[in-house]
């Protein structure tokens, strides 16, 4: 998700989930948007399982707390939804992020990320395309290309699997 | 996306031309002397010479000259508009399709073709060599005419046709300057002069109507006739041209026909994203609409009450409008397909004669432009497999000329298409073989007729012993009745032996729209297709308690199973008390799906599901409701499906 490697600082919109920051390249982002209503569609995997309207198209909204298998909480006064636009199987898409709170756009410099560790993180580490160091914190650069990827495959248990219909 | 590429208009434009040129080429096919279409075909040729050299086209430009002069011995009547002349700038035609859209094309083609349209000129020079000449005589003619204001702006220049003019014979000019309004209103780029010339020429009154050819369609022209009745009698082609009644003149003639060309013409390209986007925006301004609507309802403005029942009827007409905008005559495909039969006859060496119906039967347009393969597909077919040859056809009792029908229109939310050829008909005995043949059916299965006939469609069948350019190779059929099926149409066929066969299509009005019965299950809105609702009725309380253990109900002595779709999404909510039964029918079968509320008829725009949801199988899609909420698009088959296979699951279960 992050074009270009040779670049020496990415801009990044940084933001919440369930306490620790995560971040997501500038460029990608088209708009955050307070909450508006969901609708739930009945069968989806548990990480997209709404659908949102946004400026009349209807786009999906994806939990990455799910993703990440953080335990979900009630919105609250400061929750928001990014929505991105990001390729999908070789489709340019808008996305809805859900994310506890917003934080600035900062610059992220090339030199202080690392790649992840092995061990030492509570949630999937393979989701995790870099971190970065800030002030003594850790910032999260998620593997989006990943996340939608498996994400995809996974069926919710609430409902019974649908079968499609060739 | 910003700004419109020079390159790409012309491309379109030329597109269009070219189109033109080729619909009166076929017109021409069938009404060689018909001098309103020779016009329009020289019309187009030239000006796709025009613009072309204006965008560097050059190598089109170059060639389309040598068809326009081709043409242009053709309008001057030294040539005559025969078959073959038509037929070879038909194939130059698809060259020059080849030049503006920048294929590449073999080298030596573009020769060989002209090559074959000089041989066409001069074998038709020698056959109306005799005819053509017109006996001179004097003729004087009084010539008003007049520009339109703006046509000095529009690059129309007055001069040149007075030239012309005096090029035909001896011309006295006068300007009439009437219309021309004092000096201090005068705007200097407005053409208010008119002229009447005074001609006396050896040219007949086509020769007049030529020199105007171009800006015809604008200007007025008036031609009166003062050539004294004792020349004219004695020279009988004039007398044609020359005692042409004031009130109808050729050229008004000419003018209106050209006009109506003009008229079908007269539209605007839109890339079909564009559409879209607007869509969105209306979308998003009904959504804003019905957020003040309720502003509007607190508040005791009467003024802000007015403005909002005013923005909400104008919202509403543009929902409305906007839903028409993507449809388009059918007329715009069957058309392609004159040129398909032109084609066809000529490879088959059969006679085809191709007749359209309803072509006035609008369709959405990309539904019209995924439909073309099908067609082409069903229409080689026809013409390949069903049409015999003509000795065969004089055999058995029938006109030499096969006929292909086409026909559209509109039934409730579909349009049928009908492809009737009356051929042999479907050899059955021929299907049946070959379907044992590649195992679809076991040999000597019984198969009701229609199941036999519907073989045709089953994948990697084809009856043709040999494959030819046009069809047989197999992969036809199945892949028409998947792209049908895609289109969420379907496709059925009927044959009489030694009659004929018939193919019908049924296609939803549009991809993008649908008419659907919103409803509510739990919290949630969902729309069903209105198209597969039979009925509703209540699912009283205690006929809920009492079904607890078999979803059965009796409609009119009847048992339908029904779903309930809080179960079914797992809703969590208890059930409204008074539930009703949706009873929808799936083609096969009849099947009662159970929500808690019906909240009334919803015309809507079909929004497409990210890839996220699109495996789910059980929505088809979405759509925007008034109040900026999402509702999503039950796709009942899948639905049904799904229920079924629940059910089995639970009774193994138990």
């Amino acid at each position: 998700m992050i074009a270009d490697m040779s670049q020496q600082s990415i801009e990044a919109l940084t933001f919440d989930l369930r306490g620790e920051t995560f971040a997501l390249e500038a460029g990608l982002v088209r708009e955050v948007l307070d909450l508006l209503p969901e609708t739930v569609v009945p069968g989806a995997p548990s990480f997209v399982s709404s659908v949102i309207n946004f400026r009349g198209r209807v786009i999906p909204l994806v939990d990455l707390r799910v993703a990440f298998e953080m335990d979900v909480a009630a919105p609250t006064i400061d929750s928001r939804i990014v929505v991105i636009e990001y390729d999908v199987a070789g489709e340019p898409m808008l996305i809805g992020l859900r994310a506890d709170k917003v934080h600035e756009v900062t610059s992220i410099d090339r030199a202080i990320t690392e790649d992840v560790p092995r061990v030492g993180l509570r949630w999937r580490s393979e989701f995790i395309q870099l971190l970065a160091r800030r002030d003594g914190d850790v910032i999260i650069i998620p593997d989006l290309d990943r996340i939608f990827a498996v994400g995809a495959q996974v069926s919710s248990v609430v409902a019974s699997p649908l079968p499609s219909l060739a | 996306m910003s700004g419109l590429d020079p390159i790409e208009t012309f491309r379109q434009e030329a597109q269009d031309l070219l189109e033109q040129v080729e619909q009166g080429l076929l017109d021409l096919a069938r009404r060689p002397g018909d001098r309103g279409l020779i016009d329009a075909v020289f019309r187009g040729l030239h000006t796709l010479k025009g613009s072309g050299a204006m965008f560097g086209f050059d190598a089109l430009a170059a060639f389309t000259h040598h068809c326009e002069t081709a043409f242009d011995r053709v309008r001057k009547g030294e040539v005559p508009a025969s078959p073959r002349l038509v037929a070879a700038v038909l194939a130059a035609q698809d060259h020059m399709r080849a030049l503006a859209e920048s294929r590449p094309v073999v080298d030596g083609a573009g020769e060989a073709l002209l090559a074959e349209l000089r041989a066409a000129v001069e074998g038709g020079e020698a056959e109306s060599a005799a005819p053509a000449p017109v006996a001179p005589g004097l003729n004087t003619f009084r010539i008003r005419f007049s520009l339109p204001a703006d046509a000095l702006v529009n690059g129309a220049r007055p001069l040149p046709l007075l030239d012309e003019l005096r090029d035909l014979g001896e011309a006295r000019v006068r300007a009439i300057t009437d219309q021309v309004p004092p000096l201090g209103q005068l705007v200097p780029t407005e053409c208010r002069l008119a002229w009447e010339v005074l001609l006396t020429t050896q040219h007949g009154r086509d020769a007049i109507d030529d020199v105007f050819i171009f800006v015809i369609d604008e200007m007025t022209l008036e031609v009166e006739d003062l050539t004294p009745v004792a020349v004219v009698a004695e020279d009988a082609p004039v007398l044609e041209a020359g005692v042409a009644s004031p009130d109808m003149p050729p050229a008004a003639n000419a003018a209106g026909e050209t006009g109506r060309a003009q008229k079908s013409g007269d539209t605007v390209r839109v890339p079909a994203e564009r559409l879209d986007e607007m869509m969105d925006r209306v979308g998003e301004l009904v959504i804003a609409q019905s957020r003040l609507k309720q502003l509007a309802a607190s508040s005791s403005d009467v003024a802000l009450r007015a403005v909002a029942e005013e923005i909400e009827r104008l919202a509403s007409e543009m929902r409305d409008t906007m839903m028409i905008v993507r449809m388009v005559p059918i007329a715009q495909l069957f058309g392609r397909f004159r040129r398909l039969i032109h084609d066809l006859e000529r490879d088959t060496g059969k006679q085809i004669e191709l007749l359209t119906e309803g072509e006035t039967t609008e369709l959405d347009k990309t539904v019209i432009e995924r439909l073309a393969d099908p067609l082409i597909h069903l229409i080689r077919n026809s013409a390949d497999h069903g049409l015999e040859g003509a000795e065969q056809r004089l055999a058995a009792g029938k006109p030499a000329v096969g006929k292909i029908m086409l026909a559209a229109r509109q039934s409730g939310a579909e349009v049928v298409i009908t492809i009737t050829d009356d051929g042999r008909g479907v050899d059955r005995a021929r299907v049946r073989a070959k379907a044992e043949e590649n195992g679809l059916i076991q040999p000597g299965q019984t198969l009701s007729d229609n199941e036999l006939l519907q073989l045709i469609f089953a994948p990697g069948f084809s009856t043709a012993a040999a494959i030819t350019n046009l069809s047989g190779r197999g992969v036809g059929m199945d892949v028409v009745k998947k792209t049908i099926e895609g289109l969420r149409g379907s496709i059925e066929i009927s044959s009489t032996p030694g009659e004929g066969s018939v193919v019908s299509l049924r296609i939803p009005l549009t991809l993008a729209i649908i008419d659907g019965l919103l409803v509510r299950v739990g919290a949630g809105r969902y729309v069903i297709p209105l198209g597969t609702v039979e009925e509703c009725v209540e699912l009283t309380p205690a006929q809920d308690a009492r079904s607890t253990g078999r979803s059965l109900i009796t409609l009119r002595d009847e048992l339908v199973p029904f779903i309930r779709l809080r179960e079914q999404f797992a809703t969590g909510t208890p059930p409204d008390p008074h539930q009703k039964i949706v009873v929808v029918s799936t083609g096969r079968e009849r099947v009662g799906l159970v929500v808690d509320q019906i909240l009334g008829d919803h015309q809507t725009v079909i929004k497409p599901l990210s890839s996220f949801h699109a495996d789910i199988g059980a929505f088809s899609g979405a759509t925007i409701l008034g109040d900026g909420g999402v509702a999503l698009i039950m796709d009942i088959p899948a639905l049904v499906a799904a229920g079924q296979r629940q059910d089995a699951q639970l009774r193994a279960a138990s």
